[in-house]
């Protein structure tokens, strides 16, 4: 072992650590802290005031009641809370919007990204973020007056409530947010491999699908992930024009309510504050609460499962 | 058409009169006429920001990729005879017979097998029996095989960078290119990797021409048979290796060998 003898040091006051630059530096940290805490506490607070209120609610019906019966009367005489009758219009609507958005955003995105020339895509992008900016009561009046009357042109039975009319507009005001962060993504692909890709003769296309979509893919991932989000949560839409009623269907040309619409439909007025009823949309937001929340974690895995380096 | 040189080696390319223009009005090359000949190595030397990447890119048409880049002159390519710069002349084409390794690997985000057999399925080729032929052939052209045989399937990103690199050389080896365009592929690796992909270059030529872009003179002295000097987007001086390097017969290219500039 080797035992070396401290030497005898002072601190020269240049050298010495500066109060005032600490002070700064610790302050900006300070201030960093706090907006990150923000949104973690207003996060905790949503999730504390849905579950002490859904608590009372689970118990009066049974989690089991809950989660297996398929019918949701809240305000019939002989009362069911089964929640499967809101998510299977939640589950039917975001699969059809999804049918809708994800090959049309991310055809979007890839053209946009790798084959549109700059003023080509300085001229959509700005049209596709007006898309984004379209209040959703319009989508659903759209989806209503429009779009569900065109659909019964080519089947005639369709009622003029039905889950498929809002799922295919909730499907096109979700294609600006793929085509957005898929492009984003896409971009974000170093030109070398572009350049790799076409030296070794690849057309434009094969470079889009076999290297940048790969090489994007996490970016991509997220991109839906949002869009999942996006379309569980979206209520405007549904509840003009998929109908309020609970049905316990995944059959898209019926009416539906989902968890969103329910619980806009009791905010609205239907149900009396502090009863039973009332509790229930805390437990039905529970719920729409949870699902996101897995959604959101399948798609982290998945996003880490894909995540490339580059 | 078969072009000859005063010595008798065979030209594989040549570029005549070639002037390139950047889409922001850079001139970057001024008439620049060079021969590539085949089975011989080729070196370009010059300070940076002399035009030696432009020049080499042009020779896969990668200039294209960017809007408002112009040529002016011809690249032609032998036993062809045709201006590959030609608007006529599909740059695929091109590409499909004169590869690149870059400075940076690059390879792709697929599996070390994926990406040696891109350049394949980019031409149409699924037989999985050929694939397995072509790529264990480009692997071990690129001495890489011994290396990575046992683990094809695994992610090329989880290679060395010199192995990296040596994986870009099997991709671009894996469709027998005529001609192979390295622009300073050894500048981000280190002394023993550099090393090992200079070695391969040099068995290479058999099979292939090669241009080289380099800013280290020793390797350029190494390994090349002819070199060309540039200086300012203009060729000033071209010969053998030897030549070159013993006694130039431009007083600027003395200087920049020598040390005295650059
Ligand atoms: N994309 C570009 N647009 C405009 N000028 C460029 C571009 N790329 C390179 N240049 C210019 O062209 C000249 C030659 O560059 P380059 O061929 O990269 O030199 P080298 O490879 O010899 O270092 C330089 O003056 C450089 O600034
Ligand atoms: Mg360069």
């Amino acid at each position: 072992m080797n035992i070396v003898s401290m030497q005898e040091t002072t601190i020269s006051p240049e050298l010495a650590k500066k109060f005032s630059r600490n002070l700064i530096e610790r302050l900006i940290e300070f201030g960093l802290l706090c907006s990150a805490a923000f949104a973690v506490l207003i996060t905790t607070a949503i999730v504390y005031v849905l579950v002490s209120e859904a608590i009372p609610f689970f118990q009066h019906v049974s989690l089991y009641d809950f989660f297996t019966d398929t019918v949701w009367t809240p305000n019939y005489s002989i009362k069911h809370y089964g929640i499967l009758a809101l998510v299977s219009g939640t589950l039917t609507t975001t699969f059809i919007a999804l049918f809708v958005a994800i090959p049309l955003g991310t055809i979007t995105a890839i053209y946009l990204s790798e084959f549109a020339s700059h003023k080509v895509r300085e001229t959509i992008k700005p049209v596709l973020e007006l898309l984004i900016g379209v209040p959703t009561v319009v989508f659903g009046y759209f989806a209503l007056m429009m779009v569900t009357p065109l659909l019964q042109k080519i089947y005639p039975d369709l009622t003029t409530f039905n889950m498929l009319g809002p799922g295919i507009v909730m499907g096109i005001m979700i294609v600006p947010y793929i085509a957005s962060v898929a492009e984003d993504s896409m971009r974000a692909v170093p030109m070398a491999m572009r350049e790799g890709a076409y030296a070794m003769g690849a057309t434009r296309f094969q470079t889009a699908i076999r290297v940048i979509t790969p090489a994007a893919i996490s970016g991509i991932v997220a991109a839906y992930i949002l869009a999942i989000s996006r379309a569980v949560g979206e209520t405007m839409i549904v509840a003009i024009a998929a109908g309020q009623q609970p049905n316990f269907t995944f059959n898209p040309v019926e009416s539906a309510a989902t968890i969103t619409s329910y619980i806009v439909s009791v905010a609205l007025g239907d149900l009396e504050h502090g009863g039973i009823g009332y509790q229930s949309i805390f437990a039905a937001g529970l719920t729409l609460l949870l699902m996101t929340l897995s959604f959101n974690i399948v798609g982290h895995m998945a996003r880490k499962k894909f995540a490339e380096r580059y | 058409m078969v072009a000859k040189n005063k010595h008798n080696e065979i030209i594989k390319a040549e570029s005549r009169d070639l002037n390139f223009f950047y889409a922001d009005g850079t001139q970057a090359l001024k008439n620049v006429s060079l021969p590539v000949y085949e089975n011989k190595i080729t070196a370009l030397i010059g300070p940076s920001g002399c035009g030696k990447s432009t020049f080499l890119r042009s020779f896969n048409r990668m200039h294209d990729l960017y809007p408002g880049n112009r040529y002016d002159g011809q690249i032609i390519l032998y036993p062809d005879n045709t201006n590959i710069l030609d608007p006529k002349v599909d740059p695929i084409e091109v590409r499909m017979r004169i590869s690149m390794v870059f400075q940076k690997p690059n390879p792709f985000p697929k599996s070390i097998y994926e990406n040696v057999a891109y350049g394949l399925r980019v031409r149409g080729e699924s037989n999985a029996r050929v694939l397995d032929e072509k790529i264990e052939e480009a692997l071990k052209g690129a001495s890489l095989w011994d290396e990575v045989k046992d683990r094809l399937q695994d992610l090329a990103f989880n290679l060395s960078g010199g192995q990296q690199q040596r994986l870009c050389i099997a991709r671009a080896l894996a469709t027998d290119p005529e001609i192979m365009l390295f622009d300073e592929p050894t500048s981000a690796l280190d002394p023993i990797a550099t090393v090992n992909i200079e070695e391969l270059m040099s068995s290479l030529k058999d099979k292939l021409s090669i241009l080289i872009v380099t800013h280290n003179m020793q390797q350029a002295a190494r390994i090349s048979d002819y070199t060309a000097y540039m200086y300012l987007g203009e060729l000033v001086e071209h010969d053998k290796t030897g030549t070159i390097f013993t006694k130039p017969s431009k007083k600027e290219t003395e200087d920049y060998i020598t040390g005295k500039f650059g």
